[in-house]
């Protein structure tokens, strides 16, 4: 009888093990544990432990996570490989530099150009009146709204164009990487409209908020990492729902998918536009906290390196996205100050490895295993030198549980 | 064994056929596959399609079901004309298909498979505020009670034997009580048992709605089909009882002949 069987246990052995079972058992509530673990981290540990410059740097890469995230939906759930999401990121971005150059070009702190009350490289590029698609950046409502709307927008009018043919799989990428080098080559191209190549710099106040103070920058952390956790909640919500075992399902089944009567072509459109959404969010986080936007962020080279970051922290992994993006954004800001010529080769190799080794990344290490094992072995060199423990049978074995991190 | 049902409509007004096409053909780059086939089919009516290898049968259910379009002819079902449909409109419609390879979501556990299939909740934002009613659960029961795995629903589905899987992909289709079914080679690699036990299952499907079966086990065509079609290179060859298409000298031609 199960009742006898357990009375016989010392009480606290059965306590602890209740206590381990609940909280680690469920790969649901692991899942909660790890998210609150990120959520400390990034609201707390990170704030406490760096100083200002140092916590600035992670909040520019955790804007990059939004893109990973958004990738994690559309690509490692949903199947569909974008290697254009810097556009996205760049468009949310733009959206906020304009509305920001826009307060720094007051009549009174342009007024020695020949055109004050303009942006400075529109006045550079002769250009005598403010383009008609810069007039609604003049609203913070509307800018706001523009930051994730224009390129859902985009993304909209791509799915359509595509998903309703069935252009998937590499065509797909192909396609988004050249909407990727044609969108970077216009901003480039289009100085008196863009700022061209060096994007829009100089941003100073955000409805009068200076954005480049100390202070500032704490705050827009705060607002960076609470709005990426509520992504991330919103993500975990879309995955654990009938919808995200659809996304898996579209990716391994297509066409079961369609021929159980789903619009396999609205399903994809959904993930694709939230993940643009996302990314565009972050963008936009991107200028507040570093103060500028350009091209760099828009063409080919970032977009593959988001990839990389998804992919390092493991493809279907939420939480994963994160890391994977902290660490390969550290590690490139190390190599290109050391050895930029290299950075390349090493983002590369990175590639390789997780497509061919660590085809589930971050998330793919069992932790817990190797915990165990690491253990286990620690006590059995333990028990060598204590005899009387032999007695015991090592470590009871405790229940085979696979997948941690990952679902 | 099977009891002739759908015989005596033969002469009926065509809007009586649940199914119908018309000079359906298609051809891939000059071959015809599928040659100017009229053929109906009836409510509650259970029939085989059979035919040697690349006859065109699963091609033909691929334009049923809106898979491939027809290069001439049209497919309509009850009042509506299928061609030109997307394929989940068709599905919407009432017309139901297993594929000739067992296409189950491997991953996911026969539960979760079969409720994937219920048809409430087919846009994203429904499937996102999706929830598993008492309701859901109920009718997943009482399908997976139907296909012999009532007793598996929480294993995933790649633990599953072949025959098993065929029959979790049949379950999936029941959930959408569809009214036309499509099976291609629901049997095939099945062990005598489950062969006999699927048979079970199809005649039990079959009492309130049509079933279209592409098959070439005969002995199982005779166990089940009222009605039988031969299918020769895209064209149809035959059509009638089992007798009768068994002692048709072009059939036994084209089947026996080499
Ligand atoms: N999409 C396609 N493209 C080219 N040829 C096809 C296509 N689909 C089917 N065929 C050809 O049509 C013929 C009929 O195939 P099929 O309908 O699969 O036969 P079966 O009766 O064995 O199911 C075969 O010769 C096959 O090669
Ligand atoms: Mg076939």
């Amino acid at each position: 009888m199960p009742v006898a069987e357990s009375s016989r246990r010392p009480a606290a052995s059965v306590a602890l093990r209740h206590v381990t079972t609940v909280l680690f058992n469920d790969a649901r509530r692991r899942e909660n544990i790890y998210f609150g673990v990120l959520a400390v981290l990034l609201l707390v540990g990170f704030p406490l432990l760096l100083d200002t410059f140092h916590l600035n740097l992670v909040g520019k890469y955790l804007t990059y996570a939004f893109v990973a995230l958004g990738l994690v939906l559309c690509w490692g759930y949903g199947g569909i490989l974008s290697l254009g999401q810097g556009v996205f990121f760049g468009l949310g971005g733009y959206c906020m530099a304009m509305f920001l150059k826009l307060e720094a070009s007051d009549i009174a702190s342009t007024s020695i150009q020949s055109t004050p009350g303009i942006p400075d490289f529109m006045d550079w590029n002769q250009l005598t009146k403010l383009p008609a698609f810069w007039v609604p950046f003049k609203s913070l409502f509307l800018t706001v709204v523009a930051i994730p709307l224009v390129p859902s927008v985009l993304a909209l009018a791509l799915s359509a164009a595509m998903f309703k043919r069935r252009v998937g799989g590499v065509y797909f990428a192909i396609i988004t990487q050249a909407v990727a080098a044609i969108l970077s080559i216009l901003i480039i191209g289009q100085q008196g409209y863009t700022g061209g190549v060096n994007g829009i710099t100089d941003l100073k106040t955000l409805h009068g908020w200076d954005i480049r103070s100390d202070s500032a920058k704490m705050i827009l952390y705060f607002v960076n990492a609470a709005l990426l956790l509520g992504a991330i909640a919103l993500s975990f919500s879309i995955i654990r729902s009938k919808l995200g075992r659809l996304l898996l399902a579209v990716r391994d089944r297509e066409e079961r998918v369609l021929f159980t009567g789903y619009d396999v072509a609205n399903i994809k459109t959904v993930v694709f536009v939230l993940a643009a959404a996302f990314s565009a969010v972050g963008g936009a986080m991107f200028t507040l906290q570093v103060g500028f936007m350009s091209p760099s962020f828009v063409g080919i080279v970032p977009s593959i390196e988001m990839v990389i970051c998804a992919a390092v922290g493991g493809r279907t992994s939420l939480l994963g996205a994160v890391y994977g993006t902290l660490i390969v954004n550290y590690g490139k800001t190390y190599f290109s100050e050391a050895f930029p010529e290299l950075w390349l080769f090493v983002i590369g190799a990175l590639f390789i490895a997780v497509v061919m080794i660590f085809p589930d990344g971050l998330a793919g290490l069992d932790l817990r295993k190797a915990l165990h094992g690491l253990l286990t072995r620690a006590s059995g060199f333990a028990r060598k030198r204590k005899k009387p423990a032999a007695l015991v049978p090592p470590a009871a074995p405790s229940a085979p549980q696979t997948n941690a991190g990952s679902q | 064994m099977s009891p002739p049902l759908g015989q005596s409509s033969v002469a009926a007004a065509p809007n009586r056929h649940l199914l119908e096409t018309t000079g359906l053909s298609v051809s891939f780059d000059g071959f015809k596959a599928v040659d100017d086939l009229s053929f109906y089919v009836n409510k509650g009516e259970v029939r085989a399609i059979i035919g040697p290898n690349g006859a065109g049968k699963t091609t033909l259910l691929d334009l049923i079901t809106g898979k491939t379009q027809p290069t001439k002819g049209h497919v309509r079902f009850k009042d509506l004309q299928l061609t030109g449909m997307r394929e989940y409109q068709i599905v919407r419609a009432g017309v139901g298909r297993k594929f000739q390879t067992p296409s189950v979501y491997e991953s996911l556990t026969v539960f979760e498979n079969l409720e994937m299939a219920f048809p409430d909740n087919r846009t994203s934002w429904s499937a996102w505020r999706f929830r598993r009613t008492p309701d859901v659960i109920a009718k997943v029961e009482e399908i997976a009670e139907l296909i012999y795995l009532r007793d598996r629903l929480r294993d995933r589905a790649e633990i599953l034997g072949h025959g098993q899987k065929q029959w979790l992909e049949i379950g999936a289709l029941l959930i959408q009580n569809p009214e036309l079914l499509l099976l291609d080679e629901p049997v095939a690699g099945m062990s005598a048992r489950e062969r006999e036990s699927t048979g079970k299952l199809l005649l039990e499907i079959a009492l309130n709605r049509a079933v279209v079966v592409v098959e070439h086990d005969m002995d199982f065509v005779k166990q089940i089909a009222h009605r039988v079609t031969v299918l020769h290179q895209g064209k149809l060859l035959a059509e009638g009882s089992m007798d009768d298409v068994q002692k048709n000298p072009k059939v036994i031609e084209v089947y026996l002949g080499h």
